[in-house]
């Protein structure tokens, strides 16, 4: 079927979306909660003992080897993963080969693409990969939504993407794991080595469900690797490499608070919402992230916290020296840790028995018996567009390109309050809108749009209006900020946007929330 | 008379440079307006950019032209800004491209409000107007004088011209600092009919510029017929301001305040301005003594190293202790030190209470002498605890209705 004349139907939420993408069928968003699984998880092959060396050593010359052995061939789904983040040094590395050996349409499944990548936009090309279901950032956002990319593009949240491999919906043939350190076993972690990175938690579900799996790793150390985030009881292969991740861009940049005026007001208001209202209290916990106005808010929430001489239960992270800084000073309890976001993060991890690595599974699985993202205090998340419904965006611009993924940020939006704190326009770009470009995340998560002009409540939330207007703070309505906003930037014209559909997003459930649309190019 | 051919540049561009504009035009003789536009949102924002520009060139009836806009976001005001000042330096006409004037900008200022922050903004960087309201400062100052390269003074006139009728300060009074005069005098020409609340004069040493400046505000007023206050504050910035202090405090009635430049004074002394501020406590003295002697207030100089709020505080607690009433800011994060550090403390709020109590009570029972306990109270002595408190109350540290519950 041609990508031009794909059948799509209006999902709950009153999106247009495919039945059917890649030959694969695809059921339309329902609701919050309204789609129940049935039937039993995917369980991969199972192995025998027989096959692999008594030994435990299971160390190949090469990756290209590895692949090899795996039975790297076309139409295979290949995973990785950004634990090393922009400096990743392995996903080109994967795809070098398989175009070397000229093997074709490959599904790439990274949990996220970084710039670095940005090399296998040749690929892309020449066929040797026929899609990525993951996020698309930079050049290969552009790519795909220029409509060049072979098959569709899907995108996932983390814990959708557990979800996906754990119910089968995605079988990946080959996951490659590059590891800051193994042993040849292929027990692996993240805390030590020259490129230690902190955890390895978004290669589980690859490590338990995957046909074969590799582990690569430029810090070999003798069997066991303690503590083994990775089992090698998993694993088919090892690989030794020179260097595995470029260490000076696996932190961050986005580690500092910012120093931006204004985002630090959007920060301070948040934290004067969240006091009013109530939400923060002796015992809470909370979710931030890691860019400047997140790791702002964090220290606004240590001042609250240490002012009334409260402890925080746990924060929920993308961890780094200042979530780790409160940890030390007994301000909070523990760091559930999703990744780390720079060195002081990664030793704290190491050290700290409270600083503990988490994986998707653990924190977001849809299809679990619960997670802990639901059982969050306050989650402050980013998002691109926001509309009067509350509705939000986080992977596309308002010019209509894929430039983000979805992260942990679907997850999230089961916290008990949920916070946006977003600047209301950006150099003219209006961020609240009548209707986003890309759904991601039903308004009725969403509680709660902090900007620098005010903030908003959703309607849904009586209880936080009641408590805000009762500390006397001033709320706005959505609508009142986007009036705001148009009044000193004029009213945005809307992306023309081609029939054609390029990618969808996934809800959490692994039904599609929506689809994202080719951007028409002058 | 029109110059064709020649080239004329306005506005910024370059990777760093945000919400703004940058113009190259050349008049021509044929081949209509050809307009070239780069924008960072051209899907946005296009057609209604070049309806903009097109609409500006029609006003001032150029038939031909080549013109190129480059920008990043800027907003309407900030483009006919530059397109219009492009257009002048090659055409010489009396019109005004004017975009509507917002109600919010039509506000008058009074004498005795609080001018405890003062944010001075670039005129000539609308990146960092935009969001400057927010931050709450009492004024913010749009500066043609330091803060503009000699090269791009034309231009700015345009731009701060158009901020004030079009920028939403959310209330801080609007404020404007000229160039020195003479220069100054025609800076005037573009701000006095749009609105400006406050004028400062640069680098003052007599009593005459303040008259100068006067004179042209009130022949611009009068051909305008504009009949609102504009608010005078001097700032002396050499050794011969500061000995003329109270000469140009008491120059005329709209002179509400006066402030300290300590940068160019300090170099006029041939002295280095430290944090301790030993070097001009002679010259802060005497601008506090002088404006208290001419009933306006006392301004303090801004303290340049925005990353250290623990010496802005310390600073800050000189200054009031000095007597001053507020202090100039360059960054936004300055605003709140500098308001919680004049803040009044909680035994002056207090007495502040007792003497406005007492003079409502007097009122109420019709007496002309407000008394507390055996003190007599002068109206002076009314007033100043009146603003105390209404300092407090804008700094949210005192309810508006604190009267209803007070108990004296």
């Amino acid at each position: 079927m041609s990508k031009q004349n794909i059948k799509l139907v209006k999902n709950a939420a009153g999106r247009l979306v495919p039945l059917e993408i890649n030959g694969e069928k695809q059921i339309p968003f329902m609701g919050v909660g309204k789609y129940i699984p049935t039937g039993r998880r995917y369980g991969p092959p199972l192995s025998s003992c027989a096959n692999f060396p008594d030994d435990g050593n299971k160390l190949v010359a090469d990756l290209k080897e590895a692949l090899v052995k795996s039975g790297l061939k076309d139409g295979m789904t290949i995973s990785t993963h950004h634990h090393f983040r922009n400096g990743d040094l392995i996903a080109n590395q994967i795809f070098d080969i398989a175009h070397d050996l000229g093997v074709k349409d490959l599904r790439w499944f990274p949990s996220a693409s970084f710039p670095c990548q940005a090399h296998l936009t040749q690929y892309l090309e020449d066929g040797t990969i026929n899609r990525i279901e993951g996020s698309m950032n930079g050049a290969l956002g552009k790519f795909a939504s220029e409509g060049k990319m072979k098959g569709i593009g899907v995108l996932r949240s983390h814990g959708g993407r557990y979800q996906a491999v754990q119910d089968g919906e995605v079988h990946i043939d080959i996951a490659v794991i590059a590891a800051p350190t193994a042993d040849a076993f292929g027990n692996a972690n993240g805390v030590n080595g020259p490129a230690a990175s902190g955890l390895l938690g978004f290669a589980l579900a690859d490590s338990q469900f995957a046909d074969k799996v590799i582990v690569v790793t430029d810090n070999l150390v003798p069997f066991p690797c303690i503590p083994w985030q990775i089992h090698g009881n998993y694993v088919d292969y090892t690989v030794k490499v020179d260097k595995v991740g470029d260490a000076d861009k696996i932190v961050s940049g986005t580690t500092n608070i910012t120093k931006s005026p204004d985002r630090l007001l959007i920060a301070e208001l948040t934290a004067k919402f969240c006091e009013a209202s109530k939400i923060i209290f002796d015992g809470f916990s909370y979710q931030a992230g890691a860019g400047g106005t997140s790791l702002s808010i964090g220290l606004y929430f240590e001042e609250i916290l240490r002012r009334n001489n409260w402890k925080a239960r746990f924060i929920r992270a993308g961890s780094n020296k200042y979530p780790v800084k409160m940890l030390e000073d007994g301000i909070v309890d523990y760091i559930l840790d999703g990744q780390t976001f720079d060195l002081e993060g990664v030793r704290s991890m190491r050290e700290n028995a409270n600083h503990v690595d988490t994986s998707p599974f653990t924190s977001y699985n849809y299809h679990g018996k619960g997670n802990f993202a639901s059982m969050i205090d306050v989650v402050v998340l980013g998002a691109t567009e926001v509309d009067v419904n509350f509705n939000a965006n986080v992977v596309t611009h308002s010019d209509g390109y894929l430039l983000h993924g979805i992260g942990g940020w679907q997850n999230c939006l089961f916290g008990k309050t949920v916070i946006l704190p977003i600047p209301l326009f950006r150099d003219r770009i209006p961020i609240i809108v009548d209707e986003v470009t890309t759904l991601c995340g039903p308004g009725e998560l969403i509680d709660v749009i902090v900007t620098e002009r005010g903030v908003a409540v959703n309607p849904l939330r009586k209880d936080l209006i009641e408590k805000a207007e009762k500390a006397g703070f001033p709320l706005k309505t959505i609508q009142e900020l986007k009036d705001e906003a148009e009044k000193i930037c004029g009213v945005a014209e809307k992306p023309e946007l081609d029939d054609e559909v390029i990618a969808v997003i996934k809800w959490v459930d692994g039904t599609v929330i929506d689809s994202v649309r080719k951007v028409k190019t002058r | 008379m029109a110059e064709v051919n020649q080239m004329v540049v306005v506005g910024n561009r370059g990777k760093k440079v945000r919400s703004d504009c940058y113009v190259e035009l050349q008049l021509t003789n044929d081949g209509g307006v050809a307009i070239e536009l780069k924008s960072k949102v051209e899907v946005m924002f296009g057609k209604a950019n070049r309806k903009l520009i097109r609409d500006i060139f029609d006003f001032f009836e150029i038939n031909n032209a080549k013109v190129y806009v480059e920008e990043g976001g800027a907003l309407p005001l900030v483009i006919a800004a530059r397109v219009e000042a492009a257009i002048k330096l090659l055409l010489k006409s009396d019109k005004d491209y004017l975009l509507d004037m917002i109600d919010e900008n039509k506000n008058q200022t009074d004498r005795s409000d609080h001018r405890i922050s003062r944010l001075y903004l670039p005129g000539n960087k609308p990146s960092m107007m935009i969001n400057a309201g927010i931050h709450q400062p009492n004024g913010i100052i749009l500066d043609l004088e330091d803060a503009v390269a000699h090269d791009k003074k034309y231009e700015t006139r345009f731009l701060v011209r158009n901020v004030l009728r079009g920028m939403n300060f959310y209330g801080a009074e609007r404020m404007l600092r000229i160039n020195q005069i003479p220069m100054g005098l025609d800076d005037l020409d573009f701000v006095v009919p749009h609105f400006v609340n406050l004028i400062l004069i640069p680098k003052c040493e007599s009593a005459n510029q303040i008259q100068q400046v006067n004179e042209r505000i009130d022949a611009i007023k009068k051909e305008k017929n504009i009949d609102y206050q504009i608010w005078l504050m001097p700032i002396v910035e050499s050794a011969l301001g500061v000995i003329k202090a109270y000469e140009i405090a008491s120059a005329s009635d709209n002179v509400v305040a006066m402030a300290i430049g300590l940068e160019d004074y300090t170099a006029d002394l041939g002295t280095k301005r430290t944090d301790e501020g030993i070097e001009s406590f002679y010259a802060r003295s005497q601008v506090v003594n002088a404006c208290r002697a001419a009933r306006i207030q006392p301004i303090d100089s801004v303290f340049s190293d925005v990353s250290d709020m623990e010496a802005l505080a310390r600073n800050v607690q000189v200054s009031k202790s000095l007597g001053f009433d507020g202090m100039g800011c360059i960054h936004p994060r300055q605003i709140p030190v500098i308001h919680q550090n004049f803040a009044p403390s909680e035994a002056e709020i207090l007495k502040a209470k007792r003497i406005v109590d007492a003079f409502i009570k007097a009122t109420e029972k019709g007496l002309g002498v407000v008394s507390l306990g055996t003190k007599m109270i002068d109206p002076p002595v009314v007033k100043r605890a009146e603003n105390t408190l209404n300092m407090a109350i804008s700094l949210e540290m005192v309810p508006s209705n604190w009267h209803d519950t007070f108990e004296a």
